[in-house]
């Protein structure tokens, strides 16, 4: 399973961060079939708030492609009254940005960590499946252990992503984006 | 990446005309001796361990025997592979420590839950493990349920990834997946958490414990752990 690292963006107060196929160096299309994006420290400007993505099949013009997801965490907190495994909901072909990420810390050490792995996206058949493990550092000091999936519910090739916090700017941090030959 | 090519087959590149009859002209660079060569795999293997059959622990130190644990890379992979411990129903686990550190007690909050099947078809469950996880504990962080050595098939299996070990900013997040077998049953087990150090962190050691983490249980006799890095630029 080799990788080749295709681009890595580093935030800087930034309200959004986005890759797009044949934009600064971005590849996203049939060179490779599977893509992972993974996430270093990334740090939110605001407390508590959630990493997120939307897909967009026009090269970053528009975003907003109906997207059905599944989310579910397992988290324990420092003072260890607090456990639990559940369900968290998810997205309903919504186009408005789906949340692969659970509440994220803003504290000085707080960030999120993972990996989203993105199937085939240049497929003019299938939907575009994705599956994301993400795990953060809460504001009320959680590990918070966050598992989103689901799939972008068109069969036009998807050639840009954009991720974001659902609230304020990704402070810091580095997405890189492999491709898995 | 670009590679200096001087010769293909003995023949000097300034004497090769084309290739499969794709012209000079339509290659690049044939003649100023520089192609774009085959990305190098951003998944690089720095280093394996495997047991010799009675390991109380093995590990990973950086600038130990081609070790790197350092800011080289900002995602690290685990990837155990049949791993077999000395006494039944024991549980594989971690520990680290900081630049020149020998206590491997830091303080980690983790999280865990597993999902369980066996092969009579008889039992599933999928559940919290609230004895797993810690609360900026520093014992050893179980990563795995009961691996049995009854017969000579079981073992576990699975991989931990360590984010930015390095960092003199951030606590240390990590996450692994790991599959056991024993009993007839297979039990993967999710772990998440992070090493409540912001310190850098240069070594890493794995472990059998009993169900209670504070107890180490003999040793690892069999399997091997592989080191990865994924590239940062």
């Amino acid at each position: 399973m080799a990788k080749t690292l295709i681009k890595t963006l580093t935030a800087d107060v930034d309200s959004e961060l986005e890759f797009i196929d044949g934009a600064d160096d971005v590849v996203m299309d049939n060179t490779y079939d599977v893509y992972e994006f993974h996430f270093v420290n990334i740090h939110p400007s605001d407390d508590s708030k959630k990493l997120r993505m939307i897909a967009s099949s026009d090269g970053g013009s528009s975003y907003g492609i109906e997207t059905t997801s599944t989310v579910f965490d397992a988290y324990h907190n420092e003072a260890d009254d607090a456990t639990s495994l559940d369900y968290r909901g998810g997205a309903a072909q919504s186009t408005s940005e789906i949340i692969i990420g659970g509440s994220t810390g803003y504290d000085d050490d707080q960030a999120c960590s993972g990996v989203m792995t993105l199937y085939a996206p240049s497929s003019d058949t299938y939907v575009k499946h994705f599956t994301a493990q993400i795990h953060q550092s809460s504001g009320s000091d959680f590990a918070n252990n966050t598992f989103a999936a689901g799939y972008i519910n068109t069969a036009s090739a998807v050639d840009a992503l954009r991720f974001s916090f659902d609230v304020g700017d990704i402070d810091a941090g580095e997405i890189k984006l492999f491709g898995v030959s | 990446m670009a590679n200096e090519v001087k010769k293909v087959n003995t023949i000097a590149i300034a004497d090769i005309e084309a290739i499969n009859t794709i012209t000079d002209d339509n290659l690049q660079a044939l003649n100023t001796l520089e192609f774009s060569g085959t990305p190098a795999d951003a998944h690089t293997w720095i280093a394996t361990v495997t047991s010799d059959g009675s390991d109380a622990t093995l590990g990973f130190v950086d600038g130990t025997g081609g070790v790197v644990l350092d800011n080289t890379y900002d995602v690290y992979e685990f990837h155990f592979i049949n791993i077999k411990p000395e006494t039944n129903a024991s549980i594989l686990a971690f520990q680290v420590d900081v630049v020149d550190g020998t206590t491997y007690g830091q303080p980690i909050t983790s999280t865990t839950f597993e999902a369980e099947h066996d092969e009579a078809d008889s039992g599933n469950d999928l559940q919290y493990r609230s004895n797993r996880d810690q609360h900026n504990g520093t014992e050893y962080q179980q990563l795995s349920e009961y691996i049995y050595n009854g017969v000579g098939d079981e073992s576990a299996s699975g991989i931990l990834t360590l984010f930015a070990p390095s960092s003199g900013t951030y606590i240390k997040h990590w996450m692994s997946v790991v599959n056991a077998y024993g009993n007839a049953t297979t039990q993967v087990s999710y772990h998440g958490g992070y090493i409540n150090q912001t310190s850098a962190i240069d070594r890493i050691r794995f472990a059998m414990t009993a169900n209670d983490p504070a107890t180490l249980q003999d040793d690892i006799t069999s399997g091997t752990i592989k080191m990865y890095g994924l590239a940062k630029s």
